[in-house]
């Protein structure tokens, strides 16, 4: 957690740095909320000041006082751990003080309705300070209450919400705020994905740019022309081009005066992100980057000197390249080379650079297998992984997607890349997947899912409708024997070209999922981002 | 002479037709409809009646079906072909009953206790000279050509009973059957077509626009999201090259795949397939049910080396098996999968199965 290792001092900045390290962002509600908790403390405070130190069964620990200058106050660990394990909510001192004084209503004036709702918002963050788990308590309770796991819900993501012109009102105007321009959406849309955006590649956001763009890093405004034309593509692929991005921006980044690093940095990265969102939607691992990025940043104290900080940015980006992507892929090879013997025939889709990782190795530790490389319009992936693949020397072969109840009675086993894993076991991966492991199920071919444990997200989804993206539909036109069907489908007003990017796969067709900490079933994925966010 | 100069026309006629038949298989040549073959069978069977020279049923039936098996020779996968001349033979043995005065039904094969007293009906009682019996058969086929120039309508007529408002079908690649299906629904009824393309042929496009062009909402998916849209489909309707015998397709590659797609989501799978593809072959011969093109569809010369170093399908048709199939809807009703077998005995003849 805090990685600084050295004693924290006093200050706002720490707790709501501590309040972001439970993993969820300050909204604008939270900070409300927080500033109605510092008010109320104070009137607490001196309350208590007149009636004295009064101890509650609530409280299992000791509450210090701090003093008055402090406006929040800490809760100390019994075994006097230091401040930073201790827990971060502002609160936890009200709580206490609002036992005591309840039962004596006639001592203070009539409690307004926001302080009884700051109240229980107080007793709610006591309840879940007490039981952090880098506090003392960790050994007393292993169990985590119900009430701690999901304590805000979650705001809706404004790219699944497009048919709201609420919504689109205000994205628009955060959008000109941080002086980005807006990409509008083109062509008709299925009525059955009206909530989504859909783009063209022919119109990309950085025309719009003025240039020289004051606002945003050259570095983000060609990774988001990257990203937007399909240049660079796959969710690894995209995840580390970002974080080589944000490296060259924090190189080139000066702390303006009367600012702090620790604020000012994740201020600044607000709009890049806002610009790349609108580029191409955001991928589950590139949003766990960026939270990583962000908590890093908050953690440099306000002491360290600039330099430092930022070579320790540097260095804390390129760990996390090297552990969650290019280690996790040794560790998934390993266990997934123990499951392909001798004269397999095994099928992959699409190109997924760590399948394709798998297998190279796999044939380096001379296993003899082949593959079978299944792939499918409009993107044609599967071609470069049959490039890299034959470059090697494995001996493949090549079909479409609907070729594939043809080709599958050959096939012993299903290697399928993922984009991310959701937390009801749900696979959510290229457009096609899903069908790859439905008919593979009908012939009882086992489904192998390999996935870096970086790419599990937190979120739900049963179907691929509530949220996908759409990409170009003009890519979906073929010309055939000099002819294109589908030349003017835009003047046509009851024809709808759709092109899916993503689809999900449900938990009972695949058989096992192999992450870098090791081999797990579908189901199992919400207990690894469980242990993930203890890690935390 | 007259005949001979009849003969001659005839055998370039068949000629003329065997060339087509293996031109238009290998995609080169304009690629025909179902109906149009089976139309263009019996337009030239009937020829082969009038015009050929036979004294008895049974000369009749042995040209017949020595033209039947060079016709199915030149191109196995179309299997209308091979239905027509099935059917032919069986209005030839009809009619040559008939003639006879016998009422025999043509079950009577089937009844264990006819098969042990009856005895076989051989070849050779086809051997009687009836003077009428060209006549009878020209107009039986005629019959059939009328019957065959219907089976599109009679399809599209009932459209209305299994399509309601506010409905989602989803459909692939192109099938003219399924195509007059849904336009006559239209008519009356608002619904929402999904067509899956069908790579690596790309028909569904021009399904899509056809369908477009008469108002229906129509949205063209690629291949790969035809499981991901499916949760939201209401129907399936497919055409299909041609019905097996079990109550199995051979339809477009693909199929199979929404098939199951379709089970999993237990939506129905209705096939729209006129009586003329109903084939009694079964799916077991492996080596002769697929069809391969050439693979320069999927992965064309243009990329490159790559391309000795592989190996590259692209087959055409896919086996869909009864079990996954809800309704068959044909121009004489709608049928279940497991009754197949009784109209096949009643289009053809068991000795006519094969050639």
């Amino acid at each position: 957690m805090a990685d600084c290792g050295e004693p924290d001092g006093p200050g706002n900045k720490d707790d709501i740095t501590r309040s972001k390290n439970e993993g969820k962002e300050l909204t604008k509600e939270e900070k409300q909320r927080l500033r109605k908790q510092k008010k109320h403390q104070k009137k607490q405070k001196e309350r208590k000041n007149e009636k004295g130190p009064s101890e509650t069964e609530k409280d299992k620990t000791p509450v210090s006082l701090l003093p008055p200058p402090q406006p929040v106050a800490t809760q100390k660990a019994p075994s006097a751990l230091p401040a930073p394990a201790s827990a971060p909510i502002p609160v936890p001192a009200s709580a206490p003080f609002h036992s005591s004084p309840a039962p004596s209503p006639a001592d203070k004036p009539a409690k307004s309705k926001a302080e009884l709702k700051a109240e229980r918002r107080a007793r709610q963050e006591t309840d879940r300070a007490a039981k952090q788990p880098g506090s003392s308590s960790s050994g007393i309770k292993t169990k985590v209450p119900l009430s701690e796991l999901n304590p805000v819900v979650k705001r809706l993501p404004e790219h699944v919400q497009v048919d709201d012109p609420a919504v689109v009102k205000r994205l628009a105007k955060k959008l000109e705020r941080q002086q980005i321009p807006l990409r509008s959406d083109y062509g008709y849309k299925v009525s059955l994905f009206s909530h989504l955006h859909q783009y063209s590649r022919k119109a990309p956001l950085t025309q719009l740019l003025s240039i020289p763009s004051t606002v945003i890093h050259p570095s983000i405004v060609r990774l988001g022309l990257q990203y937007s034309q399909g240049i660079v593509a796959g969710s690894n692929a995209r995840s580390v081009a970002l974080l080589h991005a944000f490296k060259q921006v924090i190189r080139d980044y000066t702390t303006p005066p009367n600012e702090e690093l620790s604020r000012d940095l994740v201020n600044k990265l607000k709009p890049y992100i806002s610009f790349l969102n609108q580029c191409r939607p955001l991928s589950a691992s590139m949003g766990n980057a960026i939270k990583y990025i962000k908590k890093e940043i908050s953690n440099i104290p306000s002491q360290c000197k600039e330099e430092e900080a930022k070579t320790k940015l540097l260095t804390c980006i390129d760990r996390y390249i090297e552990e969650k992507i290019v280690l996790a892929a040794k560790a998934i090879s390993k266990y997934a080379i123990e499951k392909i013997s001798d004269g397999d025939v095994i099928l992959v889709y699409g190109y997924s650079s760590l399948v394709n990782n798998i297998l190279c190795e796999a044939f380096e530790k001379s296993r003899k297998f082949r593959v079978i490389v299944v792939d499918s319009r409009p993107r044609l992936e599967g071609r470069e992984a049959l490039r890299r693949l034959v470059q090697r020397g494995i001996s493949c072969t090549y079909v479409l997607i609907s070729a594939l109840s043809y080709i599958l009675p050959e096939v012993s086993k299903v290697f399928l890349g993922a984009h991310a894993l959701l937390a009801n076991g749900y696979v959510m991966s290229r457009v096609g997947t899903s069908q790859i492991a439905l008919v593979a199920r009908t012939y009882n071919v086992p489904v192998l899912v390999c996935c870096e444990t970086y790419k599990f997200c937190e979120r739900v989804q049963t179907d691929s409708f509530v949220s996908n993206e759409l990409d170009d539909p003009d890519d979906l036109m073929v010309t055939r024997k000099g002819k294109t069907q589908l030349e003017n489908w835009q003047d046509v007003s009851s024809l709808g070209l759709l092109n899916l990017v993503y689809d999900v796969t449900p938990p009972d067709f695949v058989d096992l999922v192999i992450t870098d900490l090791g081999m797990i079933p579908c189901t199992s994925v919400p207990v690894v981002l469980r242990v993930k966010n203890l890690d935390q | 002479m007259p005949g001979a100069d009849k003969e001659t026309d005839l055998t370039e006629r068949i000629e003329a037709f065997l060339a087509d038949l293996k031109r238009g298989g290998s995609g080169t040549g304009p690629l025909r409809g179902s109906g149009e073959m089976a139309r263009e069978t019996t337009y030239l069977l009937r020829r082969i009646t009038a015009q050929a020279r036979w004294s008895s049923a049974g000369d009749l039936m042995e040209i017949i079906r020595n033209e039947g098996r060079r016709m199915t020779a030149a191109q196995p996968s179309e299997t209308t072909v091979g239905n027509m001349v099935r059917r032919v033979l069986k209005i030839i043995r009809e009619e040559y009953a008939r003639s006879r005065g016998s009422s025999e039904e043509t079950e009577q094969q089937e009844s264990l206790h006819k098969l042990l007293t009856a005895g076989e009906l051989s070849e050779e009682t086809f051997r009687e000279h009836f003077v009428h019996l060209k006549a009878n058969v020209i107009e039986a086929i005629n019959e059939l050509l009328t019957e065959l120039d219907g089976t599109t309508d009679n399809i599209a007529m009932q459209a209305l009973e299994h399509i309601h408002s506010n409905e989602v079908i989803m459909t692939v690649g192109r099938s003219r059957t399924v195509e007059a299906f849904l336009k006559d629904a239209a008519r009356k009824r608002k619904f929402h077509v999904i067509v899956a393309e069908c790579a690596p042929f790309c028909q569904g496009h021009e399904m899509a626009t056809g369908l477009s062009k008469v108002g229906i909402e129509t949205t063209v998916i690629a291949d790969a999201a035809i499981f991901a849209v499916m949760s939201r489909v209401n129907k399936v309707i497919i055409g299909t090259q041609t019905v097996l015998a079990n109550g199995g397709l051979r339809a477009v590659n693909g199929t199979h795949s929404v098939a199951l797609a379709a089970r999993h989501h237990s939506t129905p799978l209705i096939i729209c397939a006129p009586m003329f593809k109903l084939s009694p072959q079964f799916p077991n011969e492996e080596d002769t049910f697929h069809k391969f093109v050439s693979p320069h569809e999927v992965l064309p010369f243009t990329a490159g080396e790559i391309l000795s170093k592989v190996n590259v399908h692209c087959p055409v048709f896919d086996y869909v098996p009864p079990e996954l199939i809800t309704l068959f809807i044909s121009n004489i009703g709608g049928n279940a999968p497991s009754y197949i077998y009784r109209l096949m005995s009643e289009l053809y003849h068991p000795e006519d199965h094969k050639l």
